[in-house]
């Protein structure tokens, strides 16, 4: 328990440790970093046995039992396979960053975030508690916010990264509701006790509330449209982090949250209706786009917004085999989107551009990047024996069928399939094949560190085909068993056999080849397309933006004039109304006091001087004559609590007095204000007239509080108990030190952080005069 | 304001603002008391001094800015509070010793520690504030 409870801390650690270790090796410290993936990997690969048996793995240790609140985790098929893609990539994506920013000055800070990131995206899928898959639900987005934001000299890349953050930041606060609905239902934390109450959760008349504030989650995180503009603007971002965020991890979060719930939430006509309907739109939408970009990179960004709309349909079509056509669709997407992607940075990276049409020829110079390229680009475009030909065998197996339904799917997935083969071909084959393009830099093989990662991930894909039989006992039939809720086995192979899947995958690639034949016509065509719509969530994204701005800077100007004045009036006519509304509403005015016989002669003379040091203030010719009349009046209230027992307040109320006086003092020479403040009567009299109300309305309270029965229950507790348990004779202080410790702990820090800002604005007045 | 005799006073005046604000402190826990108004009162001390001999005198007289005083006063009690971790109790709970020194028994606690950050925080919060409404511009 402890090991993995260190393999879900250890990226965090080795983040902080990053740039130092990047500032003594250079671009060589991610082979060090990269051993922690590495160890991560190795650790959760260790359940694989334990996992594939049908078992399932938890662990972790209280966090706030009083509200049931643990770190813990749950492994099973799904985070088992989710864990196992986040660190095996992982590891070869920061290899990767390590040659492809090399020299980079913020090479450390890139691995500090790339690391961080991993740790929140391994927290976020063996989460078992909902609190803890939140905060690494938001921890992810803000990871992303700052890695899409790495290169933020340039406007594009930071407004990406506020985009990023802004859908799927927003998206997680949906995702909290809809958890603490969740919560409340069921009265659980734990979604590995939740998932044997679904009944419940289905029968509750807040599913449909439940269900689409945790769609508005997913759908944000995994950018289904029209939340995908985000996506393939985060392509602002260096190539690694496109190739591990935005292909293969955090992009899946939000599948991965529809796959967990699943057997909670799932096979509801909702849910049936709601998911495959936004998936295979995303798809087709994904993929016409996906044609219409030149730019190697934001083609494939648009194909994963359409591949993530293929799991979403599969998560939510219900039928026989969908789980296992999402479950390998999942890992083969995961391997062949991360390479292509690595692949894509390396041709810009060589070259010194990636778009499409100015590259070509480059197969005799980058042979190593050219094979890995096809592999990957034959397990996108669904070839056998790749993984990828099985994942699109099955997709077709789960959807076709006779009913209307099944047959617009199918069309759905069929459309968007043949497109993105077309797409594949012309990533696999447009830049090597053909003349030779000139490119801004004289094109050479890619160093280890940049091909190792898309060549170990283009083999996987094709081992993963060739033995399936190992992998699906190993990865897809646990995950797809997690997904579906019930024991499943995956059986898909590499060898073609004959039925319909075999036909409608035959289709995919007749279709994908006759796109790509005419890719300059279809790209022409989606372009119009696009134009002829003209408006799209991306403008709608800045419309939402603007218009947020305009408001908040509306409602600022309105409550926040900026002068004293207003904000004084403001207070204290609030108090004025708070004290006095109540007792009017509820009739509870206080009776008329009767005058005590036998007021000793010193205590009426001391409520004399009071009543003169108000009459001072308000005769006073000059300020300082003000507040000095003032602090008569305050020193007679302090008399006043020493004479009534308190001596506590009274000696604070002393010093309060001699300092405040001291500070306005001090405060208005500085200020330069005239002596005297003459203000015509209008002015004066509704500040009066405030000033009245709250005296009254103070007085009131008091008497009111006065005359009503005093519970002593808290004194008592205090004489009792602040002797014998927190050994002092002084009640007052006893309270503040130690019973409300933690109170007072705050109002220090306030007092010193108001002391921070009086500082600073005294600072901004100097600064201005000088 | 600063007449030969203020000038010549207050550094004495100061001494024992000071000394009785330890004082009032230190007999807070079971008397009228407590850092809060030693606290005060000591930032007054420093309000006199600085009045009678100028800002600069009492910012060489205190070495530290008081803003860094009323910080290191909050990790001080913020210290005092997470002493409990080592102890395996509640954040804040009071902490108590008894050591015998030279035949006198005392009583030392978290709390006494804590209300010292308390002292600490007030004294260079008001100080810092009150000493830079006392510079003039030319200081």
């Amino acid at each position: 328990m402890a090991l993995t409870f260190a393999a879900l801390c250890l990226p965090f650690l080795a983040a902080l440790a990053a740039p130092a270790l990047t500032r003594l090796l250079g671009h060589r410290a991610a082979w060090p970093l990269a051993l922690v993936p590495l160890a991560v990997f190795l650790h959760f690969l260790g359940f694989g046995a334990e996992i594939a048996r049908g078992e399932v793995v938890t662990g972790g240790y209280a966090w706030v039992p009083a509200y049931n609140l643990s770190f813990s985790w749950f492994l099973d098929g799904l985070s088992l396979t989710f864990l196992l893609l986040i660190s095996g990539i992982g590891a070869l994506v920061v290899l990767y960053a390590g040659g492809y920013l090399r020299g980079h000055p913020q090479q450390g800070r890139f691995f500090a975030f790339l690391l961080l990131f991993m740790g929140a995206m391994l927290g976020l899928v063996a989460a078992d508690s909902f609190l803890m898959l939140f905060v690494y639900w938001e921890l992810t987005s803000i990871a992303s916010f700052l890695l899409i934001g790495f290169d933020h000299g340039r406007e594009a890349a930071r407004r990406a990264a506020l985009q990023a953050l802004v859908v799927t930041g927003g998206g997680g606060l949906f995702l909290l509701a809809g958890l603490l609905i969740l919560w409340n239902v069921t009265g659980l934390t734990q979604f590995s006790l939740l998932l044997s109450f679904g009944e419940e959760v289905r029968a509750s008349p807040f599913y449909l509330a439940m269900l689409f504030l945790v769609l508005g989650g997913a759908f944000t995180k995994s950018a289904q449209f029209p939340f995908h503009v985000w996506l393939p603007n985060a392509m602002e971002a260096p190539t690694p982090v496109s190739a591990y965020l935005h292909s293969a991890t955090m992009v899946k979060a939000g599948v991965y949250l529809l796959m967990r719930l699943s057997p909670v939430m799932g096979g509801t006509p909702a849910w049936e209706t709601i998911l495959p309907a936004c998936g295979g739109l995303t798809l087709v939408v994904g993929a016409v786009l996906a044609i219409r970009e030149t730019d190697l990179k934001r083609m494939l960004a648009q194909t994963t917004v359409a591949s993530l709309g293929l799991l979403v349909l599969l998560t939510g079509f219900g039928s026989e085999r969908a789980a296992a056509a999402a479950a390998l669709y999942l890992v083969a997407h995961a391997l062949f989107k991360g390479a292509l992607f690595m692949l894509a940075g390396i041709l810009d990276h060589e070259t010194g551009t990636r778009d499409l049409t100015r590259l070509g020829g480059l197969a005799a110079a980058m042979p190593v990047t050219f094979a890995a390229t096809l592999a990957a680009a034959a397990s996108m475009a669904g070839l056998p024996p790749f993984l990828g030909f099985l994942g699109k065998e099955e997709v077709y197996a789960a959807l076709a069928g006779g009913s209307p339904r099944a047959v617009v799917f199918t069309a759905a997935a069929l459309a968007g399939n043949g497109l993105m083969v077309a797409v594949a071909l012309a990533l696999a084959l447009k830049p090597f094949l053909g003349p030779r393009v000139e490119t801004p830099r004289r094109p050479h093989e890619a160093p280890l560190l940049l091909s190792l990662g898309p060549a170990l991930l283009a083999l996987a894909g094709l081992a993963a085909g060739l033995f399936s039989g190992a992998f699906h006992a190993m990865l897809t039939s646990p995950l797809a068993s997690a997904i579906a809720g019930r024991p499943e086995t995956v059986t898909a192979a590499p060898v073609p056999h004959a039925g319909l899947p075999l036909a409608l995958s035959a289709a995919t690639l007749a279709l994908g080849l006759i796109v790509y034949r005419l890719l300059g016509r279809a790209r022409g065509a989606a372009d119009r397309l696009v134009e002829d719509i003209g408006w799209g969530p991306d403008r709608g994204f800045d419309q939402a933006m603007r218009g947020l701005v305009r408001v908040s800077t509306a409602v600022t100007r309105a409550i926040q004039p900026g002068r004293l004045e207003v904000y004084m009036t403001a207070t204290f006519a609030v108090l004025a109304l708070a004290l006095l509304v109540p007792p009017a509403v509820y009739g509870e005015w206080p009776a008329l006091p009767l005058w005590p016989a036998g007021v000793p002669l010193h205590e009426l003379a001391v409520m004399a001087l009071a009543v003169a040091g108000v009459g001072a203030v308000l005769s006073a010719r000059t300020r300082l004559a003000a507040i000095l009349a003032l602090g008569i009046q305050g020193f007679c209230v302090a008399v006043i609590f020493l004479l009534f027992g308190a001596p506590d307040l009274a000696f604070t109320q002393f010093m309060v007095e001699t300092l405040s006086v001291v500070i306005l003092a001090l405060a208005m020479t500085r200020l330069r204000l005239e002596p005297r403040d003459h203000r015509p009567l209008r002015e004066a009299l509704p500040d009066a007239a405030i000033a009245v109300a709250c005296g009254l309305g103070v007085a009131l309270y008091l008497l009111r509080i006065v005359q009503g029965r005093f519970d002593t229950a808290l004194t008592d507790f205090f004489n009792l108990y602040s002797r014998t348990v927190a050994h002092g004779a002084n009640v007052v202080n006893v309270i503040i030190v130690d019973f409300r410790g933690t109170d007072t702990l705050g109002e220090i820090t306030v007092v010193m952080v108001a002391g921070l800002a009086i500082l600073s604005l005294i600072r901004i007045r100097k600064g201005r005069g000088t | 304001m600063s007449t030969l005799i203020l000038r010549t006073v207050a550094p004495f005046l100061t001494a024992l603002m000071l000394l009785f604000s330890v004082f009032v402190l230190l007999r807070g826990h079971n008397e009228p008391g407590g850092g809060f108004i030693g606290g005060l009162i000591a930032a007054s001390a420093f309000a006199v001094h600085g009045i009678a001999n100028g800002v600069a005198a009492v910012r060489r007289a205190l070495r530290f800015h008081p803003m860094a005083v009323s910080a290191f006063g909050l990790v001080l009690a913020c210290l005092a509070g997470l002493l409990s971790v080592v102890f395996a109790v509640p954040f804040m709970t009071g902490l108590w010793i008894e050591p015998t020194v030279l035949g006198v028994t005392v009583p030392l606690s978290s709390v006494m520690l804590f209300d010292t950050g308390v002292y600490l925080v007030v004294v260079g919060a008001i100080t810092s504030v009150a000493l830079a409404l006392e510079e003039r511009d030319g200081d």
